[in-house]
């Protein structure tokens, strides 16, 4: 018996509303990823110890863990502590959390690298050390680290595969559910793997517009 | 008060890198409106006092005092921190490197301060860089980013952005130094012209002849003292001390061009 992809079409609707659940998922979870991962930064670098030494713990925890057991432990761990999130909402605190550890990583060691010139010069002007980090020094850290986060973010695209584990509809989940109906796994997971392949470039796409609109600025 | 005191004064200035003493008890006086350049040999510790004055780099011991107020006042910290931004505010400092911000545009770096710091409105701002940028020459280069400049640009842009906070006392720190030759003019006619307008200035410099031509007052600074000092014509012309005079013989092609 030979490969059938005439069953595909009939799904689409499925596989599309999959897709746009992978891209909800993936979109807010960067946002999340990449504000936190400002914040983490900020914290590890000048956070009072009192913060900083549980926040290394948690990042070593989120690093140093299998993101999927992450995500059991964020959906089914949490209930029985009375914190019953729903699948989308546990998704993304896992996925977001789970990059911001990453991109923080990032943040830091660029926030290291902007010359000590900039503090100066921002200090000298009357600016607070808040003011002179918030205004000169993290933008400068993150436009300069805007490549490696937009790997992340392509990494993380990959991996919100894993939510489908925790039962939100996501492409993975989509194809796998039609998968059940018609006994076609290549086909599907095929069709998945194109669609995944599509949302990627739409990404790089919108990376490297990021990317040549900051071009001027350093 | 009625008794009179310098504008700024810079009193028992000491300074201690571990065992190195960069500053060794310096005191100095400059007038209102007056320029002063300090020049001396690599290490002799001129940025070091220039950055006291800011607090930039902190003295060890001494003070230092601007128009009657005590820059490096003994705080604690939270009040301290509150103090020396507001210091900072009067005293504008200007880079080697420029140190221009380089993910805001020429605008934004002139503004950034006074808006965050005065609370000036986007109309008062964006007149305030006009006026400066225009001051500087630079007005249609108002919406580039600074990687779009030359390093003479950079540099007035610089002075531009400290100007805008109408600072009573400005430092510059070898202003020309990382620039090519033919930029440096351009650097120096902007200082000239502060100069014509009366504002305090303080200029660490290697520019013999533009210390000469600018300045009412040379400091010389060797080996963290201040060795000698006074007018130009007379630093220049008949120092008294040796490592003056041989410090300046071996800058001389540079002071001979002033000279004549
Ligand atoms: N952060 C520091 N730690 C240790 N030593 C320092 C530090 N900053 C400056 N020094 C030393 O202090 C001395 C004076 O330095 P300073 O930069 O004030 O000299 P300068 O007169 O400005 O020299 P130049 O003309 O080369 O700029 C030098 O010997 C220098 O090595
Ligand atoms: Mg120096």
């Amino acid at each position: 018996m030979g490969l059938d992809f005439s069953v595909v079409p009939s799904y689409a609707d499925a596989l599309l509303l999959g897709v746009l659940w992978t891209v909800a998922i993936t979109v807010t979870s960067a946002i999340l990823s990449f504000f936190g991962g400002i914040l983490f930064a900020v914290i590890a670098l000048y956070g009072p110890w009192l913060i900083r030494l549980p926040f290394r713990f948690f990042a070593w925890l989120f690093m140093g863990t299998p993101l999927l057991l992450q995500l059991f432990l964020i959906y089914f761990g949490l209930v029985e502590l009375g914190i019953d999130l729903p699948a989308f909402v546990a998704g993304v605190i896992g996925l977001g959390l789970h990059f911001a550890v990453y991109n923080s990583e990032l943040i830091q060691t660029a926030i290291l690298a902007v010359d000590k010139g900039q503090m100066e010069a921002a200090r000298t002007l009357g600016l607070s050390r808040t003011q002179a980090l918030m205004r000169v020094v993290i933008p400068q850290a993150v436009r300069d680290v805007i490549p490696p986060i937009g790997n992340n973010m392509i990494a993380l695209l990959k991996d919100s595969a894993l939510v489908s584990v925790i039962g939100v509809s996501e492409l993975t989940l989509s194809a796998q559910l039609a998968i059940g109906r018609t006994y076609r796994p290549f086909e599907f997971y095929a069709a998945a793997a194109v669609l995944y392949y599509i949302i990627n470039l739409g990404m790089e796409a919108v990376l490297r517009r990021i990317e040549r609109r900051t071009q001027l600025s350093r | 008060m009625t008794e009179k005191h310098p504008f700024v004064d810079i009193r028992h200035a000491q300074k201690a890198y571990g065992d190195l003493e960069v500053l060794k008890d310096i005191n100095l006086t400059v007038e209102r409106g007056e320029i002063v350049a300090i020049i001396g040999p690599s290490g002799s510790g001129k940025s070091t006092l220039l950055r006291a004055i800011n607090d930039l780099d902190p003295l060890s011991s001494g003070e230092v005092i601007l128009d009657g107020t005590q820059v490096n006042k003994t705080l604690p910290h939270r009040q301290y921190e509150k103090h020396i931004n507001q210091m900072r505010q009067h005293i504008g400092m200007v880079f080697q490197h420029f140190n221009l911000f380089p993910h805001l545009t020429v605008r934004e770096n002139v503004t950034m301060a006074p808006k965050l710091l005065k609370g000036i409105s986007a109309a008062e701002a964006d007149k305030l860089a006009e006026e400066q940028l225009a001051h500087v020459g630079l007005l249609e280069r108002i919406d580039y980013y600074p990687s779009q400049l030359s390093g003479g640009q950079k540099q007035r842009v610089a002075i531009a952005r400290a100007l805008a906070m109408k600072p009573k006392l400005m430092l510059f720190d070898e202003a020309t130094s990382a620039l090519d030759p033919e930029l440096v003019e351009e650097v120096n006619l902007v200082m000239k012209k502060l100069a014509e307008e009366h504002m305090t200035m303080i200029i660490v410099t290697h520019e013999m002849d533009f210390a000469a031509s600018v300045c009412d007052r040379v400091i010389f600074m060797d080996g963290g003292v201040v060795v000698e000092e006074g007018p130009p014509s007379v630093v220049f012309k008949n120092p008294t001390q040796d490592r003056t005079k041989e410090f300046l013989r071996k800058h001389l092609s540079q002071y001979a061009e002033s000279a004549n």
